[in-house]
């Protein structure tokens, strides 16, 4: 059933948000009063913190009447939604029709061998958040993973890693500079 | 003025091969030194096996590249566009001489697609050079009635493209004959059959032919508003949304008094969905549109009668709207004229799997599935065996070899207990197993179950419960029957869509490959070597050389050996994917 993310489950990590509210002051004149606002708000909040903090539900309820219980209600509905922090990459392994009779499973299952999380996790120092997604369309190219806005098709175990191993060390240089 | 056109075709599964880098390759090359031919885009036409695509049109003619990369683009642009000799082993398309691939045109009738990958879709004037927005003058200059153009649809027999298969033109009349103030026409770009990637093609390659389609159903039906709902994973398709819906609006397409028709005033916006499959169920949708959770409701009352906002509302798929421009400017004949008795005119496939040539293809009703199959697409990747085609993503079900000299229609794909749907089609072949399959649909017809009926809550979540046991070697005599008598309840007590197919593919499988999950439950062995938990990887140390390829090529570093001596797998630490297997050049790995 869609009810599956809720805050994070063991408790340790109920992130704490220290977020900056005023960010989504133009959101909430854009679309304050009007009907069927409520998942532009939260799409809209999403894209300034890339999850909903909870401090932003409080504020969206306070500004626009929206009631808590019909604001979490809908963001645990949609998988677009998400209710903690995320890595500065996201990686979404396609596992759509196409992509999992080519073998899909392999490219998760290297990817969290590899970056030691699960799916829907983010690694310890930040750097990449993994997801599954149902189907990026790109099925000619499968199997198929997408990081950030660039897609990658074709892939093995050993390729997928590789391309994630290539990102971090780029990272890592940008750091040492 | 430059006579030579070069363009390169920029839709998500070309850039996704790369045809960025070609495009900003063929941008600097041309800057560079001045040269004289235009560089222009286009989407998908359909060829997605030879992404990313060129195409140079110069006074001889069309010819379209496949497989082009960085190095391909500058010996193109040397030798063809400046020396004017084509290197014709690369050309996959032309009218011009015979290519290796011509056969994947060989049957197809573009209607949907008829501008996809020949127009530039963020430039309306080249939709309007294609007979563009015709459709719609043609009903102001002539003051067609919305009664004559319902008519001309249900003659047409043009039936929802989305899957449901109902008459469009009737689901209008119902629409048209509720009074009041507001009506939506309402756009189902929704598309979440994984697998399936028609809508996202259309919508990223001619937006315009959606748009004027839902404009001449929103004169039918007497609508106000529009709304395109599509999907955000969709971000291509939703920014060339915008650029047409602006450049509409601009043309006065949409407006007030929309073509000088008195009192035909519409606008169209674009509302993104947030992730939901149930969504594409149509009184979900609406909800969604409405800021709720997207959960179906019961009809009566239906969409036609009280819908978005509780006003009369149609909604219609991309590929239905699509294709409305082309009968009202053409006339119904022209579309009915294809297709069998009951189903009428073409339908877009989404071509996929185990198959050589996988991209997207338009082909009439009634048309075989074989010649779709190894016409069209070539056959089965490698040459190995087919085994079954999906149809109808997780509505659908798996039509094996023996049934595929049906053809392609309505009734006959239903008749094998799968469905049209929405036109994804997944080849798998000798490797791929029907248990592991049934398994993948309700893993996500579970997930993506609203909840709001508990035979499709729970009996999915039952299903798929039994459906692991058996691919993890743990099924028991019985599940089988288990499955079945699940299936049938779960499909007669669930309200929607969702629910009330979500069995087929676990009948479909059972039906036509029963030996397959027999194979799993008494000998705990997977006929397609696929079921992970049932496989083994193995060395075999007569014929391993010690090359170490296996050992670098493992994802998780479980194979260790020295150099020339023979390796082993550690069996604990291997996922079982395969790399070690496919890359090995001794076959020295064996699986079982």
């Amino acid at each position: 059933m869609r009810v599956q993310r809720l805050l994070t489950k063991s408790g340790s990590s109920i992130p704490t948000d220290e977020v900056d509210l005023s960010l989504i002051e133009p959101l909430i004149n854009k679309y304050k009063g009007k009907k069927g606002n409520l998942i532009p708000l939260l799409q809209g909040v999403q894209a300034i913190y890339g999850y909903i903090p909870r401090s932003a539900f409080e504020r969206l309820s306070d500004e626009t009447g929206l009631k808590l219980s019909d604001m979490y209600g809908v963001a645990t509905f949609y998988a677009q939604f998400r209710l903690s922090p995320v890595g500065k990459h996201i990686i979404k392994v396609c596992h759509g029709t196409a992509c999992h009779v080519q073998g899909a499973d392999s490219i998760s299952m290297a990817l969290k061998e590899a970056l030691k999380v699960n799916d829907g996790e983010t690694t310890p120092d930040k750097l990449f958040t993994l997801e599954t997604v149902a189907c990026l369309g790109c099925c000619s190219l499968a199997p198929v993973m997408m990081i950030d806005e660039e897609t990658y098709g074709k892939l093995t175990g050993s390729s997928a890693v590789k391309i994630v191993k290539e990102i971090k060390i780029k990272e890592t240089q940008v750091k040492g500079d | 003025m430059a006579e030579t056109k070069v363009i390169v075709g920029l839709g998500s599964c070309g850039i996704a091969a790369g045809a960025n880098k070609v495009y900003n390759k063929l941008k600097a090359l041309k800057e560079a030194d001045n040269l004289d031919f235009e560089l222009t885009k286009t989407s998908c036409i359909g060829m997605c096996f030879r992404e990313p695509l060129v195409e140079v049109v110069d006074e001889n003619g069309s010819m379209i590249y496949g497989d082009v990369d960085e190095a391909k683009a500058i010996e193109i642009i040397q030798q063809h566009v400046l020396g004017h000799n084509p290197i014709k082993e690369y050309v996959v398309k032309t009218d011009l001489f015979s290519t290796p691939d011509q056969s994947y045109f060989e049957g197809q009738v573009k209607i949907a697609l008829r501008n996809c990958g020949y127009i530039d879709p963020e430039n309306i004037h080249e939709y309007e050079a294609r007979g563009g927005y015709q459709a719609l003058r043609k009903i102001a200059h002539e003051s067609i009635s919305p009664e004559q153009i319902i008519q001309t649809i249900i003659d047409s027999g043009l039936r929802g493209r989305g899957g449901g298969g109902f008459p469009t033109g009737m689901k209008w009349r119902f629409a048209r004959a509720n009074q009041s103030d507001e009506k939506y026409i309402i756009c189902n770009a929704d598309e979440g059959d994984p697998g399936a990637f028609m809508d996202r093609s259309l919508l990223e390659g001619d937006p315009h032919a959606v748009i004027e389609g839902m404009i001449i159903g929103a004169y039918a039906i007497g609508a106000t508003e529009g709304v395109i709902y599509c999907r955000a994973e969709y971000p291509l398709a939703i920014k060339r949304l915008n650029i047409a819906l602006a450049q509409a609006r601009e043309h006065g397409y949409l407006g007030k008094n929309i073509m000088g028709i008195q009192g035909f005033n519409l606008d169209i916006y674009i509302k993104e969905g947030a992730g939901a499959f149930v969504c594409g169920e149509e009184t979900a949708l609406m909800a969604s549109i409405e800021g709720k959770r997207g959960m179906p409701s019961k009809r009566p009352p239906f969409p036609a009668e009280k819908g978005l906002w509780q006003k009369p509302s149609n909604i219609n798929n991309v590929e239905t709207f699509a294709n409305v421009p082309y009968i009202v400017a053409n006339g119904a004949e022209s579309y009915n004229k294809y297709g069998t008795e009951k189903s009428k005119g073409t339908k877009v496939f989404a071509l996929t799997g185990k198959i050589k040539h996988g991209g997207l293809v338009e082909v009439p009703m009634g048309t075989p599935l074989r010649d779709i199959i190894y016409k069209l697409g070539g056959g089965i990747q490698n040459d190995k065996k087919f085994k079954a085609v999906q149809l109808g993503g997780p509505s659908g079900g798996c039509i094996p070899e023996h049934l595929l000299d049906i053809q392609v229609d309505y009734e006959q794909v239903t008749a094998t207990g799968a469905i049209m749907g929405s036109g994804g089609m997944v080849v798998m072949d000798e490797t791929t197993c029907m248990v592991d399959v049934a398994r993948f649909f309700l893993d996500f017809t579970q997930k993506e179950s609203c909840g709001k009926c508990t035979f499709c809550r729970i009996g999915t979540k039952r299903m798929l419960e039994i459906l692991t046991r058996i691919t993890e070697g743990e099924g028991q005599e019985g599940d089988i029957e288990k499955l079945e008598e699940l299936a049938l309840q779960v499909r007669e007590s669930s309200l929607c869509g969702l629910g009330q197919t979500a069995p087929n593919p676990v009948l479909t499988t059972i039906k036509y490959f029963r030996h397959e999950y027999e194979a799993h439950i008494r000998d705990k062995k997977c006929p397609a070597h696929s079921c992970k938990k049932l496989l083994t990887y193995e060395i075999d140390p007569n014929k391993c050389t010690g090359c170490t390829v296996c050992a670098v090529k493992c994802p998780v570093k479980a194979i260790d050996g020295e150099r020339k001596k023979v390796h082993h797998i550690n069996q604990e630490i291997c996922i079982k994917c395969g790399d070690c297997y496919n890359n090995c050049r001794f076959d020295a790995i064996t699986k079982s």
